[in-house]
């Protein structure tokens, strides 16, 4: 091609995550997001509620899925931070008489701060030991929330109703969409609620998408030899464990800002924030962002028409995330994007590449 | 003064429960680096069957568990062998997960069968017996059997695993399991018969904890919380480590109840955190992990 | 018959292939070498016969009949015992717990016994309670194959004996072979120290990237022969 003793153009490398079905992907999430926010318009309360069901159930989700599904930190104890966060909430809604707006970013980074000693005595076990000790720690968080007389101790608390409603907006909302003071703070916790799930994705694609995540990746999928390459294992798990912990404990303000009462044995509760939790990552793939995606709306429509059976409900919950586990260990999502290639939320990164003499 | 001493005494009798908890955890990560999540379940599952075949037959619990001795070993061999040798692996999230669906599915079953009313294993005169130990110190029948049979325990939990062709086969498989198999061990059994044996001491431990107070359906994991702390405090690797753990932790736990009886299990998750932060490998530790 | 034949054995590691085809026989009391390059899959197959690799069921015939997809621990079961490479020697384990496991899936009576053992190594009698990291490399070796005796194989397997071992180690271990042979055992014997295996052997093979390139008796084979074989032209 180039005969006339011109020097060859050299050959460029770019890295390319997006592909052409994640481009569509991202323009699709756009108006979702937009529809979702518009939602309050025109949906009932039942819709709005179950829809924040959905929303901080997703956040959580991804978060865990974040801890475990690429950081390798498989935790059972992050209840203690949805719990933290809760109980943030109320006691400076309570005593400190501040908007539950402003109150849910500070349990956030409150709920950060205390991640860091927590990780610092619980990352000395490894594996399932590192699980059961995240569980010991949030036992003690429950322990000590129920020693808290002012905060309701054993038994809870509630928040009264003048609080909830003194939240930042909700005057507007009642103006702006003629409802309600009951109603304008479900849709004010709707639209937080979409805002933390939003904000939770796309800090966790930022982080998967960053020069870190690449290194989530590799410790993923073998720790040992991505130690060897130099990667600092702990301190990119620690900073993994505390921003999951300031997403959860914000999810936490909001969940009991929402429900407006608080007792140590719900918010600290195994089942509710863990095992619910684990289900939806399991079923619907770990160590994907599609995974919890896919797990929620499944976990959702069981919760919706199946809760009511009680403890069977239960055993099915449990028998179907081991089937899952022992025969489609990368869940639904997983065993689509085998067959598919599919990538909604591209972060696996391609080389590509450009010019000189040789095919693009 | 002997307020303290009775709480010391106390601790270390609650402290062979523990141990008794955790001996068969202990053998189980010792023999297949298996966490088993559903452990505490399981000590609930067999304190159900000892109160069932103690009604169904009439027998007091005692008898009740020597029955349910070789019901209990068939379901752990028949419970690893089916599920739990699936999971394992280089993998770290199938058994942990698979075991959480069990815990789930198990306490669960239990609700369904028996209710979440809190039963308890009747055993008349001895319940409420004690012996004297001057000086206005009693100790309680009940709780000084507790600490025999874990002794007892511990100490055939060694000869067995250093001692026979039994535990030579069970050390052999933790160090190397491809050799371990060109040695003519079917590490399938093996792990299995381990999981037996876990939950014949499993059965000897909730024969206790039915004695000294009530169980229902969701206890379970309260306990697997206790015997996994037991394990770490005591040290990985070491049965008599396991044993020292768990005293450690029923002291810290009386102590605690003695300052304010609302602190107790909080004691003794403290106390755990603390040993943690300043010994992570535990008080006694001996595996080479 | 043949005592031991593989017949087209292949190996693989996932999507590689480390053997493609191989024959080989063994007939009783006989003792085998295989030699070649690192990597030409000489311990893949050794595996591969002791059931470690997974293949074809009359990949591997012992008497005749197909073993090729038995388990390890049933390979034992029926008298071939692998003494692995690199000796893995049971680190829980003492001197003599680890001569004793050895006999843990195969109880048949033969002529090899603990104290059999401890007379063709005494030095592992002397030894019996330390643990087995504590040891040097030939004892180890010794360890190793004395533990793999207990099970009075038809059969005995060496991975790779001398590596790793002085030449004067070398000589005592091989030293212990012809004892081994007298008791009809037949031995395949896998070795990068090729005149220590052409004096032993009655019959070598020579692999050469997963592929048979020679096979012969020492003393009608030529260095030349030997050399190319070994390395390729």
């Amino acid at each position: 091609m180039t005969g006339d003793g011109a020097p060859p153009t050299p050959q460029t490398f770019r890295i390319e995550t997006a592909g052409g079905a994640a481009r569509a992907a991202a323009a699709g999430a756009c108006v979702i997001l937009l529809l979702l926010a518009a939602l309050p318009a025109f949906a009932g309360r039942d819709l709005i509620e179950d829809l924040i069901f959905l929303f901080y159930m997703l956040a959580l989700a991804q978060c865990w899925n974040l801890l475990a599904g690429y950081a390798g930190l498989i935790s059972v104890g992050q209840q203690a931070f949805v719990g933290l966060g809760g109980y943030l909430l109320f006691a400076l809604t309570l005593w400190g008489g501040l908007d539950p707006l402003f109150a849910i970013p500070i349990a956030g980074a409150v709920s950060a701060l205390l991640a860091l000693p927590t990780a610092l005595v619980v990352f000395r076990l490894r594996g399932a030991y590192f699980a059961i000790g995240t569980w010991v720690v949030a036992e003690v968080y429950r322990l000590a929330f129920a020693q808290i007389k002012d905060l309701g101790g054993g038994t809870g608390t509630a928040l009264a109703p003048s609080v909830t409603s003194a939240a930042l907006g909700i005057d507007r909302v009642k103006s702006l969409l003629d409802v309600r003071t009951p109603a304008a703070r479900d849709i004010v916790s709707y639209w937080i609620a979409l805002a933390l799930m939003a904000g939770t994705l796309a800090v966790i694609y930022a982080i998967l998408r960053s020069r870190r995540g690449l290194a989530l990746g590799a410790i993923r999928d073998q720790e040992a030899a991505a130690a060897g390459l130099g990667v600092d294992i702990y301190r990119i798990k620690l900073a993994v464990y505390v921003a999951s912990a300031a997403m959860t404990g914000m999810v936490g303000a909001l969940i009991y800002l929402q429900k407006a009462r608080i007792s140590p044995d719900a918010a600290f509760s195994v089942l509710d924030w863990t095992a619910y939790v684990i289900f939806i990552v399991v079923i619907g793939g770990i160590g994907t962002m599609e995974g919890p995606v896919v797990g929620t709306i499944i976990f959702y429509l069981m919760q919706h028409y199946l809760a009511d059976f009680g403890a069977s409900y239960l055993i099915l919950l449990g028998t179907l995330g081991i089937i899952v586990m022992l025969f489609a260990p990368r869940g639904i999502w997983g065993f689509v994007s085998e067959r598919t290639n599919l990538t909604l939320f591209p972060t696996r990164r391609r080389l590509v590449v450009d010019g000189g003499d040789g095919e693009a | 003064m002997t307020g303290w001493l009775d709480a010391l005494i106390q601790g270390i009798l609650l402290g062979g429960l523990y141990a008794l908890f955790a001996a068969g955890l202990s053998l189980i990560f010792g023999v297949m680096r298996l966490v088993n999540l559903a452990h505490g379940d399981l000590i609930v599952l067999a304190a159900f069957a000892i109160l069932v075949l103690a009604e169904r037959l009439g027998l007091d619990p005692f008898a009740a568990t020597l029955a349910a001795l070789p019901v209990m070993f068939v379901a752990g061999f028949a419970l690893q062998y089916v599920l739990l040798n699936r999971t394992l692996g280089r993998d770290l999230l199938p058994p942990l997960l698979v075991t959480f669906g069990l815990s789930i599915i198990i306490q669960n079953g239990l609700l369904q069968f028996f209710s979440a009313d809190s039963q308890r294993l009747r055993s008349g005169a001895i319940e409420t017996a004690s012996i004297a130990l001057g000086g206005g110190i009693a100790v309680g029948v009940v709780p000084l059997l507790t600490l025999l049979s874990a002794i007892s325990v511990i100490v055939i939990l060694n000869l067995v695993f250093y001692r026979t062709p039994l535990g030579r086969a069970f050390r052999a498989t933790s160090d190397d399991l491809e050799v371990a198999q060109l040695m003519g061990i079917d590490h399938s059994r093996i792990f299995a018969i381990a999981m037996g044996l876990a939950c014949i001491m499993v059965t000897v431990a909730a024969l206790y904890l039915g004695l000294r107070a009530n169980f229902d359906p969701t206890i379970g994991p309260a306990r697997l919380l206790y015997a996994f702390e037991a394990v770490i405090i005591g040290g990985l690797g070491s049965f008599w480590g396991t044993l020292a753990g768990g005293i450690v932790l029923g002291l810290a736990q009386s102590i605690g109840a003695r300052i304010d009886p609302e602190w107790q299990i909080l004691s003794g998750h403290l106390a755990f955190l603390v040993v943690l932060a300043l010994r992570p490998r535990g008080l006694f530790p001996r595996a080479l992990d | 018959m043949a005592l031991l034949a593989t017949r087209n054995l292949m190996a693989f590691y996932g999507d590689f292939q480390a053997l493609y085809g191989i024959d080989t026989i063994l007939d009783p009391s006989e003792t085998i070498a295989i030699i070649g390059a690192n990597g030409a899959g000489k311990s893949t197959y050794l595996k591969a016969i002791a059931g470690l690799i997974a293949g074809a069921a009359d990949s591997v015939l012992l008497d005749g009949r197909p073993i090729g997809s038995h388990p390890a621990a049933a390979i034992v079961k029926l008298g071939i015992a692998l003494v692995p490479e690199g000796r893995r020697l049971f680190p829980s384990l003492t001197v003599e717990e680890n001569l004793l496991i050895g006999g843990y899936g195969r109880k048949t009576r033969g002529p090899w016994s603990l104290d059999r053992v401890y007379a063709l190594f005494p030095v592992l009698k002397q030894r019996r309670s330390s643990a087995t990291p504590t040891l040097s490399g030939g004892q180890q070796q010794m360890a190793a194959i004395g533990r793999a005796l207990m099970s009075n194989p038809r059969i005995l397997l060496c991975d790779e004996i001398s590596l790793g071992l002085a030449p004067i180690i070398i000589a005592d271990i091989y030293a212990a072979l012809p004892q081994i042979k007298a008791e009809g055992t037949s031995v395949v014997l896998v070795e990068q120290d090729i005149a220590q295996a052409m004096k032993v052997a009655d019959r070598v093979y020579c692999f050469q990237e997963g592929r048979l390139s020679l096979s012969g008796r020492p003393r009608d084979l030529t260095r030349e022969q030997i050399h190319r074989a070994y390395f390729g032209s």
